[in-house]
């Protein structure tokens, strides 16, 4: 480490190598993010003068169906599409950590492949599949005797069709980042398990998981912020329909600022989204830390 | 083992029903029975996706948002990384922290202050508007400091010893050691420049500045989707990042492990 005394000649070498990136990081997301919290408290709009409203835009939001079901539906999509994902990539992790199928490594690729595409196209190829007439997915049902199932054009069924596809997404993902957390679990403790007679249930449940709950804590933190900021999945599978059935916030911010020119209104949106993303990602430690005392 | 050949199967088929799909004409596109393989190949999907003009305007934008953007997070993140692993001064771990925390704010939130921002600089309807605010990755910044650590604090006072400045310190050490980091962080900023759709939709609004994702998200929000086009447009897009992390899979599995398990 090299340390620069102030009132040396030098002392100001650091900050510059620090300022481009500080640069942009304050005019393009410290100063907006301030601004959109005093934009919420405004009646903000393109065009006109920004007045001071207090918490009228907050008072206004609870009484909007429109954007309570859209709350409902993030809410409901973040902690189904995070469960899932947990669940099925450390599932993954598991099946793919001990070098005993060949070709691991081909493997771990081919389930990271889906979390390289862009969500647009990820919903684009899924909406050709899960068609209601010429998706391949009816086809096949249809060709075994059964009924097409309207995957994307029935309420609930459109919700679950969107976590599913976003659970194929990053599953592979976090898969990854599973791997590398059961790599630093000693294989000692496993050994001495196996000599004390443990069953593999036992020592999943007693060495595993315990040991395993920082890289679970991390998985689930970057899920939940990740859920909350759908919107390209639903944009090109579903609109947000039918109805408002897979509607989230995202979508409604963007529609109420850009299309119907409500800024501030919009960026009240904004902060309970962000107020939400906190709150889940806080209790996701208290949580973890809770679970870590029980030890 | 069946087990992991049926998700392997689960994880490809999308992908692979698609690319073969863009390869048949449209007259066999919805033909019942399906067929995996096309039953007559067929390249007109792709001679009609590339030869419209628009098209070609979306991808060299997306080649020119994706590339330039790359090459200043690249330079400003290594440069950050280097300050905030590699030098003590006061404010230091308050910066670090500051821009750790930045990632706890995603785009999606601050996306109408931004727009305002971006309009006082007159970055509306350019690809600068593009370029520029995502450059400052919290991530790549936290990648360089790590790596940065790693590197011997010997070997930079040997350089200084030799009379070298700092910024030659940086030029001919620094920069030389920090190849494999300077790849991971290239690699995937070029692909969230890729793979990009918010910025581009707040930022660009006039047609002949819109990157690919734009125009595909356009494509399929018609009434009529002419979907022989869109999947040979979808698999133009896709090509290039598989293309990329098959040629250099390790960096991309570093990256990740290293980035989010220390996080």
């Amino acid at each position: 480490m090299t340390e620069f005394k102030k009132g040396t000649r030098q002392f100001w070498i650091p900050y510059l190598f620090l300022l481009p990136n500080l640069l942009i990081f304050v005019l393009f997301v410290i100063i907006p993010a301030v601004q959109g919290l005093a934009m919420s408290f405004t009646d903000w709009s393109v065009f006109s003068k920004p007045n001071f409203i207090g918490f009228a835009n907050f008072k206004e939001l609870f009484a909007d169906e429109v954007f309570l079901t859209t709350f409902r539906n993030t809410l409901v999509y973040s902690i189904l599409t995070v469960c899932a994902l947990v669940v099925v990539s450390l599932g993954l992790a598991l099946l793919l950590f001990h070098n005993t199928i060949k070709g691991v490594k081909a493997f771990r690729a081919i389930f990271y492949i889906p979390s390289l595409l862009s969500m647009i196209t990820v919903g684009i190829a899924w909406r050709f599949i899960l068609g209601d007439e010429m998706g391949i997915v009816n086809f096949l049902i249809r060709s075994c005797g059964g009924k097409g199932v309207q995957w994307l054009t029935s309420g609930k069924l459109a919700m679950l069709s969107v976590i599913l596809v976003s659970v194929w997404t990053y599953a592979g993902y976090y898969m990854i980042i599973f791997i590398s957390g059961l790599q630093t679990i000693p294989v000692e403790l496993y050994e001495a398990a196996y000599v004390d007679g443990a069953s593999r249930w036992y020592s999943f449940k007693s060495i595993t998981l315990p040991l395993l709950s920082p890289t679970t804590l991390v998985v689930s933190i970057l899920a939940t912020i990740n859920a909350f900021k759908a919107y390209e999945l639903i944009l090109t599978m579903t609109k947000g329909g039918p109805g408002y059935a897979t509607k989230f916030i995202v979508q409604q911010v963007y529609e109420v600022a850009f299309l119907e020119d409500r800024m501030g209104y919009a960026s009240a949106m904004s902060i309970i989204l962000m107020l939400m993303i906190g709150v889940i990602t806080l209790i996701q430690f208290k949580g973890s830390r809770g679970e870590g005392e029980n030890e | 083992m069946i087990v992991v050949i049926l998700f392997a199967i689960i994880a490809l088929f999308p992908i692979l029903w698609v690319a073969l799909s863009s390869f048949k004409p449209q007259s066999e596109l919805f033909r019942i029975p399906m067929r995996i393989f096309p039953e007559q190949w067929t390249l007109e999907n792709y001679a009609e996706a590339l030869l419209r003009g628009s098209f070609q305007i979306y991808f060299r934008n997306t080649v020119f948002v994706s590339v330039i953007s790359t090459i200043i997070t690249v330079i400003i993140s290594i440069m950050a990384g280097y300050a905030l692993g590699k030098y003590v001064f006061p404010g230091r771990n308050f910066m670090f922290t500051l821009m750790l925390c930045t990632l706890m704010i995603p785009l999606q939130v601050i996306m109408i202050p931004i727009f305002l921002q971006l309009k006082r600089f007159g970055l509306l309807n350019s690809l600068w508007g593009i370029i520029i605010p995502p450059a400052a990755t919290p991530t790549g910044v936290f990648l360089a400091r790590q790596y940065m650590t790693t590197i011997p604090d010997s070997l930079i006072e040997a350089a200084r010893i030799d009379g070298g400045g700092e910024w030659f310190v940086f030029r001919k050490i620094i920069i030389p050691l920090s190849k494999p980091i300077i790849a991971t962080i290239a690699i995937f900023s070029f692909m969230w420049r890729w793979n990009d759709y918010l910025w581009p939709l707040i930022v660009i609004s006039k047609s002949d500045k819109q990157t690919i994702q734009q125009a595909l998200a356009g494509f399929v929000g018609q009434l009529q989707v002419n979907w022989s086009n869109l999947l040979a447009m979808t698999t133009i897009t896709i090509l290039p990042i598989i293309i990329v992390f098959l040629a250099l899979q390790n960096f991309f599995m570093q990256g990740i492990s290293a980035g989010a398990v220390k996080g």
